[in-house]
């Protein structure tokens, strides 16, 4: 089946290629090196949680310590090991402890002593994988048991008080008016902390900390929800920024269910390094893919700084990239939640057109993956009564082209974090539009040569114009030298610049995750 | 005509129209509720048009009434912009004519002060209330060194880049810290650059007050709500347009 574009398949076909050629490198790099943020993961995965009384995490201080005597580049899990085998703690806590005061010196372990220490580490990493595993066999059940939602696409609402005690009360809500996934938004400059805060806490910025007894509350309230209402309501997070390895085993042992994780948010956003965001990306992707969680892609972001016209291409190149990255951490297309968003200046003349031709390509160029449409923002100006009216626009696009999980636009956008009316005014607007175009996408069928069909086929014919120049460019990693250069949302970022390059090491011979390796043995 | 009421389709039929939420099931006692609420807003009579439940506990409601209040435009009180606000093309062309060369501007949050939620606000191509970010301003380098930046090492930079403005944000107020963190600053400016050279000097949070700026020795404070372009066209400005009459 050609679809309702009629794509060319020789041509999609060569935009896949030619993204695997732009990601390969990439992925070759990511492979040499290792973070502070993966390493830590991985004693997270090992089970080691709780903070000093400064709130430094242990798995930091243990890290640090560990760094201070032989290094980062051989990972965390040979030294930590061979000092619990030799005995110098009972269990990864005190360690960290006696650690952290200075009373432990790491060595890297030789001979029979490396062999215990391999084994003691794949021992207790591995029981954390299996805990993510079990986490997965649990949703699994809870989804048989209480169903998915009754509608596509999934409704998808934003909580965001900074006090995760006040966001449980709204997410509960949210679930009972009919919001099938609720996004727990992170407290502003959170991505920036080389660190994950611990405990629930109640005070944020424009949003509420993600720290893992936050996640438990949460998921907790959410399966209360969820046996009320009879329907399995999904809970997200952010595994991007400095800790996104870290965050993203959080949410694995956790139980949530999408995790936004975008491949090059954090180097051009956020200004993070692109090495460091790379390797951390493929890490937690990794995680993902065993966890069964959903990851969400941010292409909407291009669309909020370059014009969604002009940029169109640069989001389906993000989202070939994207698609790539997944892949090869290990995420099927289902767990794909490839982003783009509804954001045409709606003054253009035939702007709905070209929403709608842009939403259709990704559909049909990503046809098993749960798309995530994102309402406008750029354009929502404080005019409430306008926003509500192009809010229902994006949700008539949303049904028409089949997308997977719908983020609620509010009209209050850009005005004031959303109220509880302003809420319930969005979610009555999804409902009419959902309920009223029912199944008109069966009727939606565009002129074959018409304008729509056309608009789609420039996009790609762009795309893969960008990522051929992407991949003649100079140096060894195209992709790498490309955002260098300010290919994509006009911002320079040099591999050896941004936040987090001093967590970046390259991995030296006889390196060693136990993590990594049960996470790639799979398959 | 200095006397102003609200039109709704005739002059001087005061019309206006609110919507609110109460804490309250959906009940008459509600609709009374909202209907007392408006009257005490001014508004009689007040025509509840609108009352839906919002889950077991909550009523929104829509009203529509006529207000008795009266505004004299004379006595309308506003702090003008005293600068002309620029699109960021407008803010690059100024730039690159004029100067021939990138703005340079460095930023950071001071003393303890880990929330940079301000200044990435302001710095980051992020941006804020739908306006991107001073980074994605082509002819302006920025530099964002972050939080909990040292009074000398915000020295040190300024003069290692060349800044030509100094973006400081403040979020923390305990015990006035915002007010003494930004009077150690500009003083440390003042005593490390002669008078003519000094890069302009910007604070901002959510807790200063717009007249303060002579008092914490800085050119200009900006308050809760503002925007990258505010602070992009000030800049533009003071360093571009206006450039002679830079403050001593």
């Amino acid at each position: 089946m050609r679809g309702k574009l009629d794509l060319d398949p020789v041509v999609v076909r060569k935009a896949r290629s030619l993204a695997r050629q732009a990601g390969r490198p990439i992925v070759n790099l990511a492979r040499k090196h290792t973070t502070v943020s993966v390493e830590r993961a991985t004693l997270r995965l090992a089970g080691l949680q709780g903070a000093d009384a400064d709130g430094i995490p242990w798995v930091n201080r243990l890290l640090d310590a560990v760094r201070g005597d032989v290094g980062l580049e051989h990972g965390v899990a040979l030294p930590v090991w061979d000092a619990l085998v030799r005995g110098e703690a009972d269990d990864l806590a005190v360690l960290a402890q006696k650690a952290s005061a200075g009373s432990v010196r790491f060595r890297l372990p030789e001979g029979r002593d490396l062999t215990r220490a391999r084994a003691a580490a794949a021992r207790q990493v591995g029981a954390g994988v299996k805990r993510i595993d079990a986490r997965r066999r649990e949703r699994d059940r809870l989804v048989k048991r209480h169903g998915d939602p009754a509608q596509q696409p999934w409704i998808y609402l934003i909580v965001a008080t900074g006090d995760i005690y006040e966001d449980i009360p709204q997410a509960q809500q949210a679930a009972r008016e009919g919001a099938d996934v609720i996004a727990v938004i992170r407290s502003t400059g959170q991505s920036l902390l080389d660190y994950v805060p611990e405990g629930a806490t109640r005070e944020g910025f424009a949003g509420t900390y993600a720290t893992q007894e936050n996640f438990r509350l949460m998921r907790a309230a959410l399966d209360e929800s969820s046996k009320e209402l009879g329907r399995y309501v999904r809970l997200t997070n952010y595994a991007s920024g400095l800790c996104m390895p870290e965050i993203a085993a959080l949410a694995g042992l956790e139980r949530l269910d999408m995790m936004l994780n975008d491949s090059m948010y954090g180097i051009l956003f956020r200004d993070i390094n692109p090495i460091r965001t790379f390797v951390d990306q493929r890490f937690s992707r990794q995680v993902h893919a065993r966890a069964g969680i959903i990851i969400n892609t941010g292409e909407d972001n291009y669309l909020t700084t370059a014009d969604a016209v002009e940029a169109a291409h640069t989001v389906t190149v993000s989202q070939l990239l994207n698609e790539y990255f997944a892949k090869e951490a290990g995420l099927e297309d289902w767990q794909l939640g490839l982003g783009h968003a509804f954001e045409i200046n709606p003054d253009l003349p035939d702007s709905f057109r070209m929403e709608l031709a842009h939403a259709l390509l990704a559909r049909e160029l990503f046809p098993k993956a749960p798309l995530k449409w994102m309402p406008p923002t750029r354009h929502m100006t404080g005019d409430v009564f306008r926003g509500y009216l192009l809010d229902a626009f994006f949700n008539l696009s949303g049904t028409l082209t089949g997308q997977g999980i719908l983020l609620v636009g509010m009209m209050t956008e850009a005005v004031v974090t959303p109220w509880l009316s302003d809420r319930d005014l969005a979610l009555q607007n999804v409902r009419y539009v959902l309920n009223a175009a029912g199944n008109l996408h069966e009727d939606f069928v565009p002129r074959p040569d018409g304008y729509i069909v056309q608009r789609a086929n420039q996009v790609l014919a762009e795309s893969i114009d960008l990522l051929e120049k992407i991949i003649a460019h100079e140096g060894k990693h195209g992709l790498l030298e490309a955002i260098a250069d300010g290919t994509f949302g006009l911002m320079r970022r040099p591999a050896d610049a941004g936040r987090g390059l001093d967590g970046v090491a390259v991995k030296a011979p006889g390196y060693l995750n136990p993590a990594t390796d049960i996470l790639e043995a799979r398959s | 005509m200095s006397i102003v009421r609200p039109y709704g389709d005739t002059t001087g039929d005061g019309m206006v129209q609110v919507s609110f939420t109460l804490p309250l099931p959906h009940s008459k006692v509600a609709e009374g509720a909202a209907a007392q609420l408006a009257h005490k807003m001014g508004i009689d009579p007040a025509l509840v048009v609108h009352a839906k439940a919002m889950g077991p506990d909550f009523t929104f409601f829509v009203v529509y009434g006529r207000v008795n209040h009266l505004v004299d435009t004379d006595k309308v009180d506003v702090v003008e912009r005293d600068y002309p606000l620029l699109t960021p093309k407008e803010v690059n062309a100024a730039i690159k004519s004029a100067l021939r060369r990138r703005l340079t501007v460095v930023g950071g949050c001071i003393g303890t002060d880990a929330h940079t939620v301000g200044i990435d606000a302001i710095l980051n191509i992020k941006g804020f209330a739908g306006e991107k970010g001073l980074e994605y301003y082509r002819e302006l380098k920025v530099v964002n060194l972050g939080a909990q930046v040292s009074v000398p090492q915000l020295v040190a930079r300024a003069r290692e880049e060349r800044a030509d403005a100094i973006l400081v944000s403040q979020v923390v107020t305990q015990r006035d810290a915002h007010l003494h963190n930004t009077k150690e600053m500009s003083a440390a400016f003042r005593e490390a650059y002669p008078s003519d050279k000094r890069p302009l000097l910007i604070v901002g949070g959510p807790r200063f007050d717009e007249r303060m700026a002579g008092e914490l020795g800085v050119d200009r404070v900006f308050v809760r709500g503002t925007t990258p372009g505010e602070v992009a066209s000030y800049l533009t400005h003071m360093l571009v347009t206006n450039r002679k009459k830079v403050p001593a």
